[in-house]
């Protein structure tokens, strides 16, 4: 069942595979993202009580949710990494880390932006923003493990394992906000409930929001490159690559 | 699948709900503690299991919707002072300073002070939370026709 994708857990085939991707994610990540941002910042109506400065949700949402998908993603490859040791599973996971970390900065500053004027404070210790402060944490975790070993095997296994348990933490994220009383309001967009808000504002954010995706899907799949040339970089493929590329 | 493979598969699923156990657990046993505010009728009758009512002179937070029409300023000074409610439960609150934006009738909001009395909070710090509705002008507009032409029907203030 699983043999068509065999091939592929050799780093040179999974390096072309990638390439030939690249282009196509980072021409519709940047169309879609035009669209979507001038869409949301210039044509999408004013919110009667925030007016103009609901609009920083068009930034802030996408990244906080797809921060956390990254991770997920990143825990998925892991997993994988860790049962069946593929190696270029954990250069996935390896190349996914910063980026989440990134997203996960986004929405944290942005928040802390939004949060000044219509809550009135910039930060509070409530259960949403103190469990999605330590996906923080556990991202720069993942990133200082990850660099700590000369090994990369032996690193992949030590910021793997802190992967996996702080996977327990998104679930923790999602729910924060219905389990306890939180600053933070609820999820607007819910996968099997009417979104709270018009279709004039909705489709914007799911424009954005599907633009991120794509984005982070280039990004990735540059530093995964960037990944595999530098764990596979006294293989002969490699060599032979850069000899190709040199002249 | 191999034996090292599955023992491998075994090893990494007890990490997860070790992991998890521990966590819920720990969750669980903080899980009052976590809560950022009291509402009005926790403040009156004490926080679900165990009714502990905080005393007088506790520095609590207390989160409620603003009863409408309630809210009263002094004219020559910042000091102001409003009514919370929940389903059951009004408290008292008043506050000396800027309000937020979003301060208004029917806004949720959560006040950060002591309470000086069994049913009055004195706020140091009143932050507005805002909830997950965005509403365009014309949706307003509409929702506005329907609601007067039903009179009838209130409308629902959620949490």
């Amino acid at each position: 069942m699983w043999k068509w994708l065999h091939p592929y857990a050799k780093p040179e085939r999974s390096y072309q595979l990638a390439s030939t991707l690249l282009p196509w994610f980072t021409i519709s990540s940047i169309i879609v993202l035009i669209i979507g941002v001038v869409w949301a910042l210039a044509f999408a109506p004013v919110d009667i009580y925030q007016k103009d400065y609901y609009r920083i949700i068009y930034i802030h949402v996408p990244a906080a949710t797809l921060s956390m998908s990254v991770y997920m993603a990143m825990a998925s490859a892991t997993f994988i990494g860790m049962v069946w040791q593929l190696k270029l599973s954990d250069a996935a996971a390896a190349a996914m880390a910063p980026i989440g970390a990134t997203l996960t900065t986004i929405a944290l500053v942005t928040g802390a932006i939004w949060g000044a004027p219509s809550w009135g404070t910039s930060w509070v210790w409530d259960a949403r923003l103190t469990s999605y402060l330590i996906l923080l944490f556990i991202y720069l975790g993942i990133i200082a493990l990850q660099n700590a070993f000369e090994d990369k095997v032996l690193a992949s296994r030590a910021a793997g394992i802190l992967t996996i348990v702080g996977a327990v933490n998104i679930p923790i994220i999602k729910y924060s906000v219905e389990w306890w009383n939180t600053l933070h309001q609820g999820a607007t967009i819910s996968k099997f409930e009417q979104p709270s808000m018009g279709d004039d504002m909705l489709y914007p954010l799911l424009i954005n929001l599907f633009g991120f995706a794509l984005m982070i899907a280039a990004l990735s799949i540059v530093r995964f490159r960037n990944e595999v040339l530098a764990r596979d970089s006294m293989r002969p493929w490699v060599k032979e690559l850069v000899a190709k590329e040199c002249k | 699948m191999n034996p090292r493979r599955k023992q491998r598969l075994a090893i990494v699923c007890s990490i997860i709900l070790g992991a998890g156990g521990i966590i819920g657990l720990v969750l669980y046993a903080l899980s009052q503690n976590i809560d950022l505010f009291y509402m009005p009728h926790e403040v009156v009758h004490g926080k679900d299991d165990n009714k502990v009512k905080p005393f007088i002179g506790q520095r609590i937070k207390v989160g409620g919707m603003v009863k409408v029409g309630s809210v009263k300023r002094n004219n020559d000074d910042l000091k102001v002072s409003f009514v919370i409610f929940d389903k059951t439960e009004e408290i008292t609150v008043t506050y000396e300073g800027l309000l937020p934006d979003l301060f208004r009738d029917g806004q949720a909001i959560v006040a950060n002070g002591n309470l000086v009395s069994p049913r009055v909070v004195k706020a140091s710090e009143v932050l507005a939370k805002h909830d997950e509705q965005y509403t365009s002008p014309e949706i307003a507009e509409a929702m506005k026709k329907q609601y007067l032409s039903d009179s009838t029907e209130k409308p629902a203030y959620n949490y």
